[in-house]
Order: structure tokens, then C-alpha cells, then sequence
């Protein structure tokens, strides 16, 4: 297959280029596909790719000592990720894997150096993709760092809980993001660590309460 | 019957990402809007909502306490 020109042209990092500079992008950029599950590259690893979705969608993740994952960011259709190594040359600072069947652009760090080389002007793509990236990971960090949403996630699940089944609100994941003044990936982090604490059990469609006064020490730390 | 992700069929592009991403394969387009596959048994992992980027899918959930 070859690599799509129209498809480049509409990417954060190549918007801008003539055809004829496109057509210089479109000389050192590969394929690569991966099936659900499959990783595309390993947090601490050395890869220096940067990758831009075509179809599908990446997840990008850390994972702590005990095996704990934070979502970072999901990557879709015409959005980049590894960005920061291919840049700095540096190891991987996180995990990504396709969520799906997932097809990718990948130009290595050394040839997109040489693409800014160039032609300088979209450099400027490069520092306002960089800078979003920057704005939502300290966002991010904010969310992890100040504020305390694991307990807010408890007194969300207590004050919402069904009087008998069916009897009370339906909420998502996005609606608890809400509701806690945090991201939806928090909100995932925080129920799995809930119920790694024996307070809670996710069935299905449903959050069972299994310890309510553990679920309340939780929202209310002595 | 099992509980199924709920569809906004105003908010849906018909992008497809969370057919892509169904480990069950329960969804699936037709023209350009998604639809929850009748025998699906969905087990609510919420990667359709995750991906989704125009928030047309829900995966709520129904908080309920332990019965002793």
C-alpha cells in the first residue's frame, strides 16, 4: 500500500506543505499494522518512532510496580503519539497499544529532523502539537497529584446507589469524570483501585458496593 | 436479555473506531450510524465509550449494594 498524500497533508505535524514537500514526507514514511492487543512499543524502550493513526486506535498508558495502568491518552485517526522520543532520542516515556486492528505512519526520529531541516515553517505544527500534548498531561497531573478522586469517586458511588435494582441513576464513566471535576481515565484508575480494595465489584453494568463502610473510610480518610 | 451499550444516533458520525475496538465484535455500521449486535454478550468493558470521540456511546452503570 502506498502512503496516502491526502492523508498527510490533513495531519497536525505536515499541514502546510506543498505537494512537492509532501511528496519528500511521503519518501521516508513506513506502514505498520497491529491487531487488538498487540503493543506498538514498550514503555522504556528505545524506538525513536514517531507514528501518526490512520485507522483505529492506540492506547497510551504507564504501568506501575504492582502492574497498576493510567491511561495517558487515546490516540485516533490522525493524531501522533511518540512524539517525545523521536524527538529527544530518549527511551519511550510510555506504553502504546492498539485498542483494535490499527494502521500507522511511522517516520523514524532522524528523517523527521531531516523534514524540519527541510522546510523550517512546520516547525511551528511541531511546537503547537507538542504544546497540546504538554497542556494535557499537565492537566493530567493535576488530576493525579491535588486532588483526592478517589474519594470523590466513593461518595459519588454512595450517594447515587439504587434503592433496589433499577431503581436508581445510571451513571458512565465520563458522568463520574464530571461529577469529580477529573478525567475519565481517572475515574477508570479510581473503580479498579476500589475494588482492588474490596469495596466495590465491577459486574458488568453494574458497580456492587461489597463494603459500604470501607467505601466510606475511603471517602472520608481519617 | 443482556444490557447493551446505549447508541446516540444524533451524535453518531458512523467513524466506526468503536467497531474497531469491540473485542466481541458487537457492533457493527449500518449506512452511517453504529448498532449494538442483538445476540451480544456485552461484558461492559467500555472501550466503545472510551474511543468514541463524539460521546455517542454509553456504557452506564447501575450502582447497587451487596444483598447479604
Amino acid at each position: 500500500m502506498t502512503v496516502d498524500l491526502e492523508f498527510l497533508k490533513d495531519s497536525p505535524y505536515f499541514a502546510g506543505l506543498t505537494p512537492a514537500q509532501l511528496q519528500s514526507v511521503r519518501d521516508r514514511v513506513f506502514e505498520r499494522s497491529f491487531d487488538r492487543g498487540e503493543m506498538v512499543s514498550l514503555e522504556g524502550e528505545v524506538s525513536a518512532t514517531l507514528y501518526i493513526v490512520v485507522s483505529g486506535v492506540v492506547k497510551i498508558f504507564m504501568t506501575s510496580a504492582d502492574g497498576k495502568e493510567q491511561i495517558l491518552s487515546i490516540v485516533r485517526p490522525g493524531e501522533s503519539f511518540n512524539d517525545v522520543p523521536a524527538f529527544d532520542g530518549g527511551p519511550n516515556p510510555a506504553g502504546a497499544r492498539a485498542m483494535g486492528p490499527v494502521l500507522l505512519y511511522g517516520i523514524s526520529g532522524d528523517d523527521m529532523k531531516a523534514v524540519l531541516w527541510e522546510h523550517p515553517p512546520i516547525a511551528i505544527n511541531v511546537v503547537r502539537t507538542l504544546a497540546s500534548r504538554v497542556r494535557h498531561l499537565i492537566s493530567l497531573v493535576e488530576d493525579l497529584s491535588f486532588k483526592h478522586v478517589i474519594g470523590r469517586v466513593a461518595r459519588i458511588l454512595l450517594e447515587n446507589v439504587a434503592g433496589e435494582i433499577g431503581s436508581g441513576p445510571r451513571m458512565t464513566q465520563q458522568e463520574m469524570a464530571a461529577m469529580a471535576g477529573t478525567a475519565r481515565e481517572v475515574v477508570g484508575r479510581s473503580l479498579k483501585s476500589l475494588e482492588d480494595r474490596g469495596a466495590i465489584r465491577l459486574d458488568r453494568h453494574r458497580i456492587v458496593i461489597t463494603d459500604e463502610e470501607a467505601l466510606r473510610r475511603i471517602m472520608e480518610p481519617s | 436479555m443482556a444490557e447493551k451499550p446505549i447508541i446516540d444516533e444524533r451524535r453518531c458520525r458512523g467513524c466506526g473506531l468503536c467497531v474497531s475496538v469491540c473485542h466481541l465484535h458487537g457492533l457493527v455500521l449500518v449506512g452511517k450510524v453504529v448498532v449494538v449486535v442483538e445476540t451480544v454478550q456485552c461484558d461492559w468493558c467500555a472501550d466503545c465509550e472510551l474511543v468514541c470521540p463524539n460521546g455517542a456511546i454509553a456504557c452506564p452503570f447501575e450502582i447497587v449494594l451487596l444483598q447479604n
